[in-house]
Order: structure tokens, then sequence, then C-alpha cells
């Protein structure tokens, strides 16, 4: 549009085509950082009430623009940079962090029309993109030359580095479904939204993500009731709050990623007719997801280093690798319906109920929901007998367990305050 | 499941009305026995019930208070009976608010009220004088110091009723 109207105005081919991308960048750059404003208002306000509080409530009409004090604080505070600091890297961490976030933006389907531009490879791209972030914390640490800086870095790195293993598998699922990469395609796909279709593969997303984003219950990286501050120890002023930033877009960004992977992205009624709606409908799906997250964070205590990892490496991984291997042969038994007869059946002349159902719901969606309805039941025996497993291999491991105590010998401890094993025993037969 | 128990109670708070109290919008009052600020009391006829015994100030554990008597005269009186406080001062940022003071008065002159906004930004200032502890007259009766019948307040401590 803006093109066209500089190539009327008579300005050269090629400057206008570079005006034009020049402001759909700096539209899809800016998106998150204003976003972000109103976000961490939002989330600020959430918490408040899930802890019995109000939240912020003095600047602006209820607190709204209590962010914009914040980042105005934070631009007029001091920027100390440690002594024998690597200067380079120390104050490149900080842009990458945010610049790996904000690339993200560019390949999110926000309406039919609206997308940064749609890569082929969209979904492996974000993976790619957002994995730099890991990078830009380790550079922090490392330029700080601070050594809790450093080890913070370690911890953060291995956990963000852990944690993409299943979440890049469980991004897989809607990937294998919608037979592509490019994230229009993904949201193409979904005339049946992936949640039901792959409900398994939407929790293993949502939780390995949130653990990506180090948001509690997995804020490890922070844990500021534990510590002062993780790899960021150094920053301070507008550096340290790029990495807020950072954090903020990255979760809510993860929260529009969900969308678009499970919830159907911008697909609603009548959003292929006006574009305008689809974007109300992602942003709707998206703080919906960003809602529950919020609300995790709020109830969940935050979990060990040790927790952290085993659940990864020892839960999680195996399970999405069993559970990809497990669509995959879902997938040939019941593969993606081709849709052309549906349409056919919608778009010819009226014929009984059949074809009223196909006009009332969308052909694409009643030609779909066969599939849909096999790869539901194929998750539900999934997460059973996944859950029979667990449960037996748990039995195995408290039996073990018992069997170590009960064989130790507490005759030799003697005394009024020696263990006796009989209320143990008592226990066990309880249970 | 318990892991649902756990999410419906924090989802329930949200769908509570919050327990904060806008502290200077909104203002809970202080219980009865609340111990802020003292007070210097007066006679229900306007004299003061201090007599600069100074009691208060040897039972105060963190010596904040200072007593100065002098002596009450008919044509000027201040308290009923010999002596007045000529000055009394007490600083707050020594006082505990244990209320010893309040215990150890013999005219119950000095109580503990509910005023809890004591600030100041220099620590002359933390110091209290009579002139603002001392409570205002009754209303429509005159101050102290003031002039009176010869013969009449002898007495420095009233009679008081057996608490039993």
């Amino acid at each position: 549009m803006v093109k066209d109207a500089l190539i009327q105005a008579g300005m050269n081919i090629g400057w206008a085509t570079f005006i034009d991308l020049l402001l759909g960048v700096i539209v899809a750059a800016s998106f998150g950082m204003v976003w972000v404003l109103l976000g961490i208002w939002i989330e600020r306000k959430w918490a408040g009430r899930f802890q019995n509080r109000i939240g912020p409530n003095r600047v602006g009409p209820y607190g709204s623009i209590q962010s914009v004090a914040d980042a105005l604080k934070l631009l007029t505070k001091e920027v100390i940079i440690p002594r024998n600091a690597d200067r380079p890297v120390y104050f490149l961490a900080p842009v990458l962090v945010v610049a790996s976030v904000i690339l993200i933006a560019a390949v999110i389907p926000f309406s039919p029309v609206v997308i940064g531009t749609d890569l082929s490879i969209g979904i492996l791209y974000v993976m790619a993109v957002s994995s730099i972030g890991a990078i830009g914390i380790m550079m922090a640490g490392w330029g700080s030359n601070n050594k809790y800086a450093l080890l913070g870095a370690f911890r953060v790195v291995a956990q963000l580095i852990s944690y993409e293993v299943p979440t890049v598998l469980s991004a897989m699922i809607p990937v294998m479904i919608a037979g592509t990469l490019s994230m229009q395609g993904l949201v193409h796909g979904q005339h049946v939204w992936f949640i039901v279709s792959a409900p398994v593969a939407a929790v293993l997303f949502f939780i390995a993500s949130q653990a990506e984003l180090g948001r509690a219950p997995f804020d490890l990286l922070e844990a500021e009731s534990e510590l002062v501050a993780g790899f960021n120890i150094e920053y301070s002023g507008m550096a340290f709050a790029m990495f807020y930033l950072a954090e903020f877009m990255h979760s809510f960004f993860v929260a529009i990623l969900f969308s678009v992977l499970f919830l159907g992205g911008w697909r609603g009624p009548g959003a292929e007719q006006i574009p305008f709606l689809g974007i109300v409908y992602l942003f709707i799906k998206s703080i919906l997801v960003y809602f529950v997250s919020v609300w995790l964070r709020l109830t969940v205590p935050r979990v060990r280093i040790d927790q952290l990892l085993n659940l990864n490496w020892k839960f999680l991984v195996p399970l999405a690798m069993i559970y990809v291997i497990f669509m995959a042969f879902v997938l040939k038994i019941a593969p993606v319906p081709d849709l052309s007869g549906a349409q056919a059946i919608a778009a010819g002349p009226y014929e009984g109920v059949a074809s009223g159902i196909y006009r009332l719901l969308g052909p694409d969606f009643v030609a779909t929901l066969p599939q849909a309805g096999v790869l539901l039941l194929a998750n539900v025996l999934f997460v059973v007998v996944a859950a029979a497993v667990l449960r037996e291999v748990s039995r195995r491991r408290r039996m073990r367990v018992e069997d170590l105590v009960d064989e130790t010998d507490y005759s030799g401890a003697g005394g009024a305050g020696g263990y006796t094993p009989a209320d143990h025993s008592e226990t066990a037969a309880a249970r | 499941m318990n892991v649902i128990r756990g999410f419906a109670t924090t989802l329930k708070y949200l769908f509570q009305q919050p327990a904060t109290i806008q502290y200077p919008d909104e203002e809970r009052p202080p219980r009865e026995r609340y111990k802020g600020r003292h007070a210097l009391k007066r006679y229900d006829n306007g004299l003061e019930k201090c007599i600069g015994c100074s009691l208060c100030a040897a039972a105060c554990p963190a010596d904040a208070i200072w007593v100065e008597a002098a002596e009450n005269t008919d044509e000027e009186r201040y308290s009923p009976g010999e002596r007045y406080a000529k000055t009394y001062e007490i600083n707050m940022l020594r006082c505990i608010f244990c209320g010893y003071c309040e215990d150890a008065c013999p005219t119950e002159a000095i109580v503990l009220e509910h005023e809890h906004r004591l600030s100041f930004t220099n620590r002359r200032d933390a110091i209290y004088t009579k002139a603002e502890l001392l409570d205002p007259p009754p209303a429509g009766l005159e101050g102290t110091p003031r002039q009176t019948e010869p013969g009449v307040y002898t007495r420095s401590i009233p009679e008081m009723k057996n608490p039993a």
C-alpha cells in the first residue's frame, strides 16, 4: 500500500520498496516492545489478584501506565560497567537477547495477510532464532567478568538447551499433521485445532516452553527469592531492563506461538473475509494461553535444578520421542483427508442434511473431523499407556526403596531414641 | 487430583476481593488499646493533670522523657496542687511506645493515644514539647495558666475511687 502510494507520488521504485520494507520492519519490531508495556501491567494485575492484592494502581487509570514509569526510571539510571568487563561482549549480550526475541515476530501469522514474511521453514526459524538467546545469556555471564554471573549463565544455558529438545519434538507434531513448516501453512492446516488432535503435544510444548522462557516454576536463572540475580547480576539501568524486556516479550510470543501451533492461530468465524478479525482472534487466544502461564507461575513453587533436569531428560524427552514415533504411525493409519470432495459437496446444490451440515460448519472442518477423532483417541490411548507405565515404574522404585529400608538392621541402634521399623511396616500395609 | 485442587485454590483468589487496604485513602481504625503518640490530658475544668513529678521520666526504659517542674501560684495556675510541668519533652526517636509512663503516672496525665503518623525531617523536630503533646482545653473553658481563687486547688493528686 505504502509502496504504491509512493510510486504514485513519483518516487523511484527502489526507494519506495526500501521505505515500504523499512516501515514493515519498524512495525514488526516495535510491536513487541509496545505490547510489553501493556503486557507487564496485565500480568502484574493478574498476579496481584491471584495473591489477594490489587496490583499496580497508582500511575494512570488502574495503574495502566506503571510500566511506562518503570521504563522511564530504568532509562534514567546509571549503567554501571564492571571493571575489566569485556565491553563489546558485555554490551552486545542484552542486544542479542532482545533481538533473538524480536526476530520471532517476523514469521508470526497475525491474520491471513498480516505476516512479516511467510518463510517456508517458519517454525524451524523460530526455534533457531530463539536459541540465539542462550548465546546472549552466555555472553552476558562471560562479559561481566564475575564468577557468579558466569555460574548463573551456565545454569541458564543448561536449562535452555535441555528444554529446547522437548520443545522442538512437541512442535514437530503439528508440523507432521499439517505437512508443512511454514507458519501460515500450519494455520491453514488446522481445520480442527491441533490441541484436539494432539493434546499430548500441546501439554508437552506448553511445559517445555515455560521452562525455556525461564519463568516460574522454572525461574532458576533468576530465583529472586534466593539469589540476587543470575547471569544479569552486573547489569543495571537500561541494559538490565533489556533482559527483562526480552523475557516478557518472549513469554508473550511463546503464547502466540502456542496459539498458532495448537489453537488455530488467526482462525475463527469470518477471519478469512476480514483479516483484522484474525488479529483479534489470535490475540484472544494468546492472552488465554498467557493467562494459563501466569496462573501456573503463581501456583507452583520453584523446582530444584536436579528436579528440573530430571523432569526434562528422564520424562519429557523420552515421552516426546516415543510420542513422535507413535504419532507418525497413527498418521499413517489416519492420514489427512482429501478436502476437495467436501468442498464439492458444500459448493454443490443443496442435497439433504449432510450438505447442510457441511455448509454450516465449513466443509474442511467436517471433512477433517473423523481424522481428528482418530488422533484424539490415539492420544487418549497414549496417555493411558504412559500413565500405566509411569505408575509401574514408580511403584517398582518405591518397592526397591522400601526393601532397602526393611533390610537394614536397627537392633544395633538400641536405646530409647532408636528407630523401630514397626511404624514403617504399618504405613506399607496401609498403602 | 491434588494438582487440580491447587490450581483451583489460586484461581479462587482471582474472584475474591483483594485484602489490600489502600492506606492513605482508606484507613483501618486502630485497636482500642493501640499505643501511639502520647497526649497530656486535662481535667474537665481545663487544668492540666500533669504535676511535674517526673515519675514517667524515671519509668521510661528508653530515657526519652524530660520533665522540668515549676511552682504553681494562684495568680498563674497550670495544674492543681503545688507544682506543674514547665517543660515536658518526649524524644520520639527514643520512645519505644511501651506505655510505662502511662502506668507510672499518679494523675493519669499522660496517655498513649492512637496517633501513629509521626514523621520528621530532622532530629530537633523529633522532640515533642508541651505545645504538641498537651490536649486543648475543653470547649468554652479558658486554658492554662489562669487566675484562681486561693485555697481551692490544694491537692495535687485527685481523690480517686478504689478500683476494686
